[in-house]
């Protein structure tokens, strides 16, 4: 099988931190994978996007015009590419600081996560990344939950692999969301828990 | 299964240098490269190694200079207008058949330019940058993989054949990770360096220089020079084909272009479209036989680049007599790459 997922947000709200560890994750499970991050001037707060193609196969190109699935952590990104990805691809919207009303792609499967307010809830906002990276998972079926913990310990430095449990926690947080949530209501009931 | 890293491009040319033994990096910082000083002033003071930012570009390449004048394997690395200041010392090198490795993870330009990818060096790395019409080996990565492979093939090529070495690069084969196995240098013998300069003592003198005054010196010294490029193109040419054998349309790209290219190809295949593609992996030397020998029966050749069409002239240069010759590309600058559904669009053009 082949995967690919499009992550866009700001600066410092983790996308390419996603994007290198779901890369490890790939790598765990003996997958080719190519990452490919924006480059330019980038700042946080700037715009921070990266590309994550997952294949059994040759990767080809590290460049996908229409990415069958996307992870959008703010509004900019979700305005700006949100018509990108492919006809019957996922995307998944972090629900805690984006408005989606305006988004209309009934060719989507759209999942609104609230991944700022989860990871307030598991005590550290910095993990809403991999509450997002948990959604991706059990929506795409392209990485196995168990391979996060390997390629979390391998896309840390050896300092932060303290705050590996936390970021599993989010994963696995996510991962159930992603599971329950085929339409739009149920992410926000669990929020309400 | 072997352990895989996962590293940037720019990285995997590191750890290739350093596997390749080269222990002398100079260079100066100029984006999207920068991953390469950082890495080498890390890596190299802990293995006995010299790691110099320099004062400038002309300043680095000319440490390189005299670094590779003594017979050590010596590196430096740059973005495009910085390379175009190295540009005077790779002449005076060529003339001298000086071994080095300059990495040029290049970006748009004229001037300069922008920093994302770009294939707008093609002309400046084949077809002598600076004055006095020499060349350089130029190997072209598209992988992470090859990024690491093609830095210790060039500073071998480098020796054998004492030419300077260039792995052109862009911002996508440079940021890009991917896993990369790595392994041993290759066992490749090599010659003495019986031209290294090493110091007053009671040896046979060597003199390594760029001027030559004598009377039909200069002449010979070009005529050695060229046929040395001869020798290359007997002999070096590498390549990748990819279901050229059955190809009635032949795409041809380089490096990051050939990655998107590739796709396109393949899902041009998946449509029943008789694609194949053909990735000149040395530059210089140019695969010409490669494309002589493909379009015996395919009669149509579509280049791909991030340009406006620069390999397009060696292309044509090297394609049978009675064959088309087709460009898509474009320049940097536009804040986006091809995509590969945008060169399948081209594929389906030619192939109708």
């Amino acid at each position: 099988m082949r995967y690919d997922l499009f992550i866009s947000g700001f600066g410092g709200q983790g996308a390419l931190l996603a994007g290198t560890v779901l890369s490890y994750a790939a790598i765990v499970e003996g997958k080719n994978v190519s990452y490919l991050p924006s480059y330019g001037p980038e700042k946080r707060g700037g715009a921070a996007m990266c590309t994550v193609v997952i294949t059994d196969g040759d990767v080809g190109s590290p460049v996908i015009g229409k990415p069958s699935a996307a992870i959008f952590l703010n509004q900019i990104s979700l305005d700006k590419y949100g018509s990108k990805i492919k006809p019957g691809g996922i995307c998944i919207i972090n629900s805690s600081l984006v408005d989606s009303t305006a988004f209309n792609r009934p060719d989507v499967e759209t999942i609104l996560v609230p991944m700022n307010d989860i990871a307030m809830q598991l005590g550290d906002p910095r993990i809403a990344n991999m509450v997002a990276l948990g959604a991706y998972a059990s929506k795409s079926g392209a990485i196995e939950i168990t391979s996060f913990e390997a390629a979390l310990k391998e896309a840390l430095p050896e300092r932060n692999h303290k705050f590996i449990p936390a970021n599993i926690l989010a994963i696995e947080a996510g991962f159930k969301l992603g599971r329950g949530s085929s339409s739009l209501a149920a992410p926000e009931v669990i929020a309400q828990n | 299964m072997e352990k895989r890293l996962f590293v940037r491009g720019n990285e995997a040319v590191c750890l290739g240098a350093i596997e390749a033994g080269c222990r002398h990096y100079f260079g100066y910082p100029i984006t999207p490269q920068n991953d390469i000083p950082e890495f080498m002033s890390r890596e190299l003071p802990r293995i006995d190694g010299v790691f110099i930012q320099a004062e400038s570009e002309i300043a680095a390449i000319n440490m390189v200079m005299g670094a590779a004048a003594t017979g050590n394997r010596a590196m430096t690395s740059s973005s495009s207008p910085g390379i175009s200041l190295k540009m005077e010392a790779i002449s005076f090198m060529a003339c001298m058949e000086l071994p080095c490795l300059i990495v040029n993870i290049s970006r748009s330009g004229p001037g300069l330019g922008g920093i994302d990818a770009s294939q707008g060096d093609y002309f400046q790395a084949v077809k002598a940058g600076g004055h006095g019409g020499y060349h350089i080996l130029v190997l072209a990565p598209s992988s992470i993989q090859e990024m690491y492979d093609l830095t210790m093939l060039a500073f071998d090529l480098s020796e054998i054949y004492r030419i300077p070495a260039m792995i052109l690069g862009d911002a996508v084969v440079g940021q890009m990770k991917e896993p990369l196995i790595p392994h041993p240098r290759p066992d490749t013998e090599l010659p003495e360096k019986t031209w290294a300069l090493r110091g007053k003592g009671d040896g046979e003198q060597r003199i390594i220089k760029s001027l030559y005054l004598g009377d039909g010196e200069l002449e010979a010294q070009n005529w050695k020079l060229h046929s040395k490029y001869q020798a290359l193109k007997d002999n070096e040419t590498r390549w990748e084909e990819f279901e050229t054998a059955t190809a009635s349309l032949l795409v041809t790209a380089f490096g990051s272009a050939a990655r998107i290219a590739k796709t396109a190809v393949m899902m041009a295949r998946e449509e029943g479209l008789k694609v194949g593609l053909l990735r000149p992996i040395t530059l210089f030397p140019f695969p010409a036989e490669a494309y002589a020998a493909a379009t015996q029966q395919c009669k149509k050749v579509l280049d791909i680049e991030l340009n406006t069409g620069q390999m397009l002239e060696d292309v044509k240069l090297s394609v049978t007599r009675d064959t088309d010759v087709f460009f898509y590309g474009r320049p940097s600058g536009t804040g986006s790459l091809p995509t590969p559904e945008e060169l399948l669009e081209q594929i389906r053009r030619h192939c109708s």
